[in-house]
């Protein structure tokens, strides 16, 4: 079998990431935060080493920034529906993904706020003059992905993040595809929130994402998306109004946190870090780029050939979901057909409706793969 | 002053991040359940050694981390 579906979620996980998993489920067990034996003080420890290690992953001070979520998406609409609040007005761009455009198009549809969505360049890529013609009195916030799931674009996060705090509007950054892969300092981009994914660049278990809020960020700004047990406060029947417990009601989910905080481990351990991740993803990009248009017939690819493995395709003449299936029943070769639940994206790119082929590279992938894909492809687009 | 003392936080979390730094600072202590006649909290506190108190107190000022009182007990 052949994975390259991980841009949906990474597969395989390091087994240094899935041994903390089973470690976890077998030897430790407890609920973090909610007892004072030591099985929970054992579990708090390994959720506390974890936001920790995220926390410095983002360029963090305080690991009481570090709010887990359940994926990006719970994350996001944390962010976005617990800062605005009627009268505001958003900039998003065209490449998002439906969890920023959902929330956003729930709030505009309930009557709270207005936004705009800017097209950028033919990527979709935002430049610092359009986000400045598109701020008004009343944005508030501007919430754009780092890098598209679609195309693999990357936005010019620091330029956008500095014209923004200028302009004393707040940013929302979706690293659900990006985290892993592009380094990112919350001070020194200028990102007042960070919402990200555990299970894909990461190499975490799914069911692991998070919220990350700058230092210094005034979070009584933002309203939880949820409230219940946090297990500080007891006595009161009120939300605890500190950190992160203000944000993180319920069971944490410990054994996949166990996880993430492995799969960042394994990150770091790579000779050169992201650089490592990046030029492994950008030699296989390029190979399968330039090998495709050469021998696949009809191959037309919707992403750059520098690029970070994120590699959407159609091949002419052929349904997206035909050759998805063939890879997949007939060459054992995982991929994603449609519209990767972006559809302005797609709307963006001229693939809407019928989508794109996408293949998404992890660090485990190899060029004998990528061999074996073309070979594939190849015979697939063949008789068209 | 001998005997023990435990710095009681609003939430485990900010027990864990005490924890965790007085390890970095080498200062002996324990995390263990919030005694139920200081606190209602369902998680732990960090006990030490009474004479640290004023080093535990000057830790946490530097670090920026929260916490609710120190008690001897």
């Amino acid at each position: 079998m052949i994975y390259f579906d991980n841009s949906a979620t990474s597969y395989p996980k390091p087994s240094q990431v899935t041994d903390a998993v089973i470690y976890f489920m077998t030897k430790i067990g407890a609920n973090p935060g909610r007892a004072g034996h030591s099985q929970s003080v054992k579990a708090g420890e390994i959720v506390f080493e974890a936001r920790k290690k995220v926390a410095v992953f983002f360029g963090l001070k305080s690991p009481m920034n570090v709010i887990f979520t359940s994926n990006a998406t719970e994350a996001l609409n944390t962010a976005v529906k617990g800062l605005l609040i009627k009268g505001d007005h958003v900039i998003t761009s065209a490449m998002e993904h439906n969890s920023v455009m959902r929330p956003l198009k729930r709030l505009e549809e309930d009557g709270i706020i207005t936004f705009s969505v800017l097209e950028g360049d033919d990527r979709g890529v935002l430049s610092v003059e359009e986000v400045i013609k598109a701020i008004k009195p009343a944005t508030k916030v501007l919430v754009i992905n780092h890098m598209s799931n679609v195309t693999g674009a990357v936005q010019p996060v620091r330029e956008i993040g500095e014209l923004c705090r200028s302009k004393g509007v707040l940013t929302i950054l979706d690293c659900a595809q990006s985290a892993g892969i592009i380094p990112l300092d919350m001070c020194a981009d200028y990102i007042d929130i960070v919402c990200f994914t555990g299970h894909k660049g990461l190499y975490g278990p799914t069911g692991t994402g998070g919220m990350v809020i700058r230092d210094g960020f005034d979070f009584n700004r933002i309203r939880p998306l949820k409230e219940g047990g946090t297990g500080s406060l007891s006595d009161k029947t009120v939300q605890p109004a500190f950190m992160p417990d203000k944000f993180e009601s319920g069971t944490l989910n410990a054994a996949g946190i166990a996880g993430l905080s492995k799969g960042i481990d394994f990150l770091n351990s790579l000779p050169e870090g992201l650089k490592s991740v990046q030029l492994h993803k950008q030699t296989l990009q390029k190979y399968f780029i330039e090998k495709a248009k050469k021998h696949v017939k009809g191959f037309v690819t919707q992403s750059e050939t520098e690029g970070y493995g994120v590699v959407s395709f159609t091949i002419e003449g052929l349904s997206v979901s035909e050759v998805t299936m063939k890879l997949s029943d007939l060459y054992g070769i995982m991929s994603r057909q449609g519209l990767h639940c972006a559809p302005l994206a797609h709307r963006r790119i001229g693939t809407f409706p019928e989508g794109t082929v996408r293949f998404g590279f992890s660090v485990f992938n190899t060029r004998d793969e990528i061999d074996s894909a073309v070979k594939a492809l190849k015979e697939i687009a063949g008789g068209n | 002053m001998s005997g023990e003392s435990v710095i009681l936080f609003h939430s485990s979390n900010y027990a864990m991040w005490a924890a965790d730094a007085l390890k970095k600072a080498k200062i002996g202590h324990k995390l263990v359940p919030v005694p139920r006649e200081l606190s209602s909290d369902c998680g732990y506190c960090v006990r030490f050694d009474t004479l640290s108190a004023g080093q535990v107190s000057a830790l946490m000022e530097k670090e920026n981390i929260e916490f609710d009182r120190i008690e001897q007990i």
